[in-house]
């Protein structure tokens, strides 16, 4: 019962349409319609199995084409609504209630909705990951299921056709020569000029060209599902990392994600077009738009640990110079370095200068660096300054007590302890920006008298091994695409009937029109019988005409 | 081969085949966010800093005693607050194998001394100027402390401040036996 | 300045020469009696010809913004819409010399110059590469996308002829109406392109300051009289007409003004359109698309998807991640544009599996192709101008 028995005597596979080896039609449907359906050769696919358990019925499942459309139309309708709003990454807020809030304030109920259902983050949502790892499993299965078959019905395909094989084709015709085999050896002479490959048999001829065209959609679903094995493996330690840096000019940091290994920021560039330079091209767009952008860059320096020395250590050794520009990034190790965002002035150091209330005389000038400031400060005429404490982000008092919110000098105050010959015990002023304060009334105060400032590059860290592999994943779905688009499978029958009667069919699975060319040329040189495209009725109807009149 | 075994076959690979496909899926919702952090039990990264009397600290140099390691900075508040039970908690452990290190999150070093005198603090402070340490143990919120056992290990990871008590009893933990 | 300006007369050359070469590829068809006469007539042959020169001075303003700027001019809306259009005639040409139909000419010419003229709305002048854009991937990027989605777009033409041809005309049907549709879209780009021009050639200049998103203030200047306010806006330029209504801080009453304008005006054309000819204009197309064989358009309309497909696949997602790679530290990001390609590739992906194993031939294929084009149109329109995201540099 699982197997069908074909006219011929061979023994077809359960689900086969046209015999294995014959031709004939097997089923009711194709022996009724009038062309029959060459997919897959009428083979039967593997998962068209006789008795079915569980594991069969979910194998079929996702071994139907259909259902594989249905998952890409899913797909394709699901990463559409993802673009509606930004997505969350694109959003500027921290923890999960902001979000909300910002998709609430912004979009109004319709935001509030989209974040409720989660499309908010709809390409890291579990559905959404379902439905690639359905779309994965429905390319392997139904790939699988179906180029095996495909590979053994055209490996053994037979030179002579049965005729009804040969009558359902949609290039068919027939008719009468004076000289059938003569026909037939100009045909396989011609057919073989054009780079076809012939068989000739029994009075039947089978030329055939472009077979590997067939094998395109199976390259290049293994392309996809290679592509899809990388972007699974990010998801292992080591094999990825995504970290962010920002550095200050004059800074050395230990880059994060690459263990060992140190960046130091020697200048930040930000360079714009100007008029003098490019303005003979680009004058009228500069004065429309404004300020245009030409260069982000910071110039670096890399260091890495020296071997067996320990995170923490200072002894540093200097593995190359890189200027970081956008889109040529620092390279070391798997490791590349991004050039992606950038803070200008911040407050680096500020230099004061110390005067006599009274007088109006100065003691001259001192610098405090606001990183590492330094304790005391030297001055003239036997004069000093010590710093007692120094608050690099001044943020009001507690508790009576100067408190800073951070360790960047963004509101920097400090506590100076004046020493001056007069007052050798020294006075303490406290100085934030804009505001002096004093315990008691001072004979001496610090006043400001200019800043220095620095920028700061913020950098992406990103290592991805998985890279190679979504790139072969890309070249053979490449290749594969390709093949099956840029070639086609061209199939021509010629067979002799009773008496002088030759057969002649054709088929392709893509470019009917190429086939068509290729056949007129043969007809022509071999004297074969007019063939008709019996799916294209306004040619044959438009020939008839001709003939009438 | 017979049928049925051809059947049993069959079902072994499919079922093989689409298992791998769910598993796959199941993996990547549930690692999607997940990044390699340290956890308790792994072992502490050694690491080698300088503290501001200019002594240099290996943690491996601790190996055999227990590591109180504190990760904290001039500008947080609760750092301020837990340090003095600290202190209190050195002077009493010191003795019994326990080593507070203090690491300073890259704070102006000028801050750290005054803070020190301030508080009158005798364990030993480094500051981490290249932000490695800090990397390395994935630091994100002040205060974090781990508490390391005399093995070596991360016996425990707390990320607030704590109480006097809470510190006597984390130390009493990684008390070397 | 010298090569800038040349570069502008030689699009201007091209334009004129499609407009010439539409009305010849009127007459191959028209003239045309047999299968035989429409493929080699004599009438074809110049329009071809034509559209040859127009393709090649198309080409000549192309090499000569590129040396003027030092850049692939693919860098704005305006560079990339008129190469789109190049492409699109390279795309045709190619097609007409494997199957020799000039039906297909008359259709496809004059989306090509729809597409030139809705180009030129936007500013032409030569602009600097920001640093994001400086790289040679711009060039290999954009043009390997665009010349896949020109080639698309040519499956859409051989669709919407064998549409024309094989859906009954005579009378009201869904399938009528849809096609109605896909004529007024036309006729609203066209809208578009003239409100755009007229209040150009008026001068029309309004300023305005209103408060953004981010709650900070900002300036704007509208083209057109406007229609909607932007959030919380204060007229600059007096004696300019006031908005009639305040829009919230997501819209872009700009836009939104910029659009409604278009629309009135297309609607307009449209209505005057239906009066003159008092049918639905879709029928006019009919007689053009009588000559053209179903069977071609249909194998025509599926072969420019298979040699599309591979095209747009490696510019607009191959060598779209190898860049994004190198400029933006990953090679994907579901940024909107990105997501968009994504879409239509998945888009054509079923649509050569509906076609190979549900055999959806003929008429749901060339609907399919239409729709496809839609999605290639919304990604370079509404998801440029629209939905804001990294790629919005225009």
């Amino acid at each position: 019962m699982s197997k069908i028995k074909c006219q011929c005597g061979h023994e077809n596979p359960f689900g086969t349409v046209l015999c294995e080896k014959c031709g004939r039609p097997q089923t009711s449907e194709a022996k009724e319609s009038e062309l029959v359906d060459m997919r897959y050769e009428g083979a039967a696919r593997r998962s068209q199995t006789y008795n079915k358990s569980i594991i069969d019925r979910i194998w079929n499942f996702f071994s139907s084409v259909k259902i594989g459309i249905g998952i890409i139309v899913a797909v394709l309708v699901t990463a559409a609504i993802g673009t509606i709003f930004p997505q969350k990454f694109y959003v500027p807020a921290g923890t999960e209630a902001e979000l909300g809030a910002y998709y609430e304030r912004i979009y109004g109920f319709a935001g509030k909705i989209y974040y409720n259902l989660g499309f908010h983050d709809m390409y890291n949502s579990w559905w959404f990951i379902t439905l690639i790892g359905m779309l994965g499993t429905s390319i392997i299965i139904a790939s699988v299921d179906r180029v095996v078959p495909l590979y053994k019905s055209l490996k053994k395909q037979r030179t002579k056709r049965h005729i009804s094989f040969m009558r359902k084709q949609r290039i068919y015709g027939e008719g009468t020569t004076e000289n059938p085999d003569d026909s037939l050896d100009r045909a396989a002479e011609q057919l073989k000029h054009l780079k076809y490959s012939v068989k000739v048999e029994e009075g039947a001829l089978l030329a055939e060209k472009n077979r590997f065209s067939r094998w395109g959609p199976y390259i290049n679903h293994a392309g996809i599902i290679i592509f899809l094995l990388g972007v699974l493996l990010r998801g292992i330690p080591g094999f990825y990392v995504d970290d962010q840096m920002w550095i200050r000019e004059g800074d050395k940091i230990a880059i994060p994600g690459a263990n060992g290994y140190y960046l130091e920021s020697k200048k930040f560039i930000m360079e714009t077009y100007s008029k003098d330079e490019a303005g003979e091209v680009f004058g009228e767009a500069l004065d429309r738009v404004g300020m245009i952008a030409s260069n982000y860059q910071t110039d670096v320096a890399l260091y890495k640990e020296k071997d067996n020395a320990l995170p923490g250590s200072t002894e540093l050794e200097h593995v190359k110079d890189y200027s970081i520009i956008v889109n040529k990034p620092l390279k070391f190790d798997g490791y590349n370095v991004f050039q992606m965002d950038f803070r200008l002035d911040e407050l680096k150091s500020m230099t004061f200068q110390l005067t006599e209330k009274a007088t109006d005389q100065s003691f001259g000038e001192f610098t405090v660096d606001l990183v590492d400031p330094q304790r005391d400060y030297k001055l003239d005429n036997g004069a000093s300054v010590k710093l007692l404490d120094y608050y690099p982000d001044f943020d009001g008092m507690e508790d009576g007590e100067p408190k800073s919110k951070s360790r960047i000098p963004n509101n920097p105050a400090f506590i100076f302890k004046m020493i001056t010959p007069n007052k050798p015990d020294g006075e303490n002023s406290f100085v934030a920006i804009q505001k002096t304060l004093e315990s008691e009334e001072n004979d001496y105060k610090v006043n400001f008298l200019s800043a220095e400032t620095r920028d700061i590059s913020g950098l992406t860290v990103r290592k991805d091994r998985t890279l190679y592999i979504l790139l072969l994943g890309g070249i053979i779905f490449m290749i594969g695409v390709v093949q099956g688009s840029y070639w086609h499978h061209r199939r021509i029958w010629i067979q002799k009937g009773s008496s002088n009667e030759l057969i002649i069919a054709g088929h392709t699975n893509k470019n009917w029109f190429s086939l068509k060319k290729d056949l007129d040329k043969v007809k022509e040189t071999a004297g074969l019988p007019t063939y008709e495209d019996r799916q294209d009725k306004e040619s044959v109807a438009d020939e008839k005409e001709r003939g009438q009149s | 081969m017979t049928k049925s075994n051809k059947k049993r076959n069959r079902l072994i690979v499919r079922g093989i085949v689409l298992l791998l496909m769910v598993s796959a899926v199941i993996y990547t919702i549930a690692f999607k966010d997940k990044v390699k952090v340290l956890s308790v039990g792994d072992s502490a990264p050694d690491f080698e800093l300088v503290d501001l009397d200019g002594n240099t600290h290996r943690l491996s140099d601790y190996k055999g005693q227990g590591v109180f390691l504190n990760f904290w900075g001039t500008w947080c508040g609760p750092c301020k607050r837990e340090m003095p039970h600290m202190e209190k908690m050195h002077t009493e452990f010191e003795d019994k194998g326990v080593h507070i290190l203090a690491v300073s999150v890259k704070d102006a070093k000028l801050k750290v001394e005054s803070f020190r005198e301030r508080y009158k603090l005798t364990f030993p402070i480094a500051i981490d100027q290249t932000d490695s340490v800090k990397g390395l143990y994935n630091i994100s919120p002040l205060p974090t402390t781990f508490l390391i056992n005399e093995d070596g290990k991360i016996e425990k990871i707390i990320t607030r401040e704590m109480s006097e008590e809470e510190i006597r009893s984390h130390m009493e933990s990684i008390q070397p036996k | 300045m010298e090569l800038a300006k040349l570069s502008g007369y030689l699009l201007l050359i091209s334009f004129v020469a499609y407009l010439i070469a539409t009305a010849f590829f009127g007459g191959a068809v028209k003239g045309a009696k047999s299968e035989a006469s429409y493929r080699n007539n004599q009438w074809g042959k110049i329009a071809i010809g034509i559209t040859i020169l127009g393709f090649i001075t198309h080409i000549g303003y192309f090499a000569t913004r590129w040396m003027a700027s030092g850049h692939a001019p693919v860098s704005n809306m305006f560079e990339f819409t008129t190469a789109f259009g190049m492409m699109l005639v390279g795309a045709f040409i190619l097609l007409f010399f494997i199957y020799r139909t000039p039906s297909l000419g008359l259709f496809a010419l004059p989306i090509a110059v729809i597409i030139i003229a809705y180009a030129a709305m936007f500013p032409r002048e030569i602009t600097p590469l920001i640093p994001a854009l400086k790289s040679y991937w711009l060039t290999v990027h954009v043009i390997t996308a665009a010349l896949g989605e020109s080639i698309l777009a040519i499956s859409a033409v051989a669709g919407l002829i064998f549409l024309l041809k094989n859906v009954d005309l005579k009378k009201p049907s869904r399938e009528r109406f849809w096609l109605e549709a896909v004529i007024l879209s036309l006729v609203l780009v066209l809208g578009f392109v003239l409100s755009s021009t007229a209040f150009k050639v008026s001068g029309y200049e309004a300023e305005f300051t209103y408060i953004d998103k981010d709650e900070k203030q900002a300036k704007i200047e509208y083209n057109y009289p406007p229609l909607f306010g932007m959030h919380q806006y204060e007229a600059m330029t007096p004696g300019a007409m006031e908005p009639l209504v305040e829009m919230p801080t997501i819209v872009n009453a700009k836009t939104l003004t910029t659009f409604v304008w278009s629309i009135a005006m297309g609607l307009v054309l449209y209505l005057l359109l239906r009066l003159i000819f008092r049918r639905p204009l879709v029928t006019l197309f009919e007689p053009f698309a009588r000559k053209a064989n179903s069977q071609l358009m249909d194998e025509i309309g599926y072969r420019a998807v298979l040699i599309g497909f591979p095209v747009f696949t490696l510019g607009a997602l191959i060598f779209a991640m190898i860049w994004a790679h190198e400029a933006w530290a990953r090679f994907w990001g579901w940024d909107p544009k990105e997501v968009w390609a994504l879409i239509t590739w998945l888009f054509y992906a079923a649509f050569l599996h509906v076609r190979l194993s549900r055999g959806w031939d003929g008429k749901k294929s060339a609907w399919l192709a239409v729709i496809g084009f839609i999605i290639i149109m919304f990604n370079l329109i509404a998801v440029n101008l629209i939905i804001a995201g990294l790629h919005s540099y225009a």
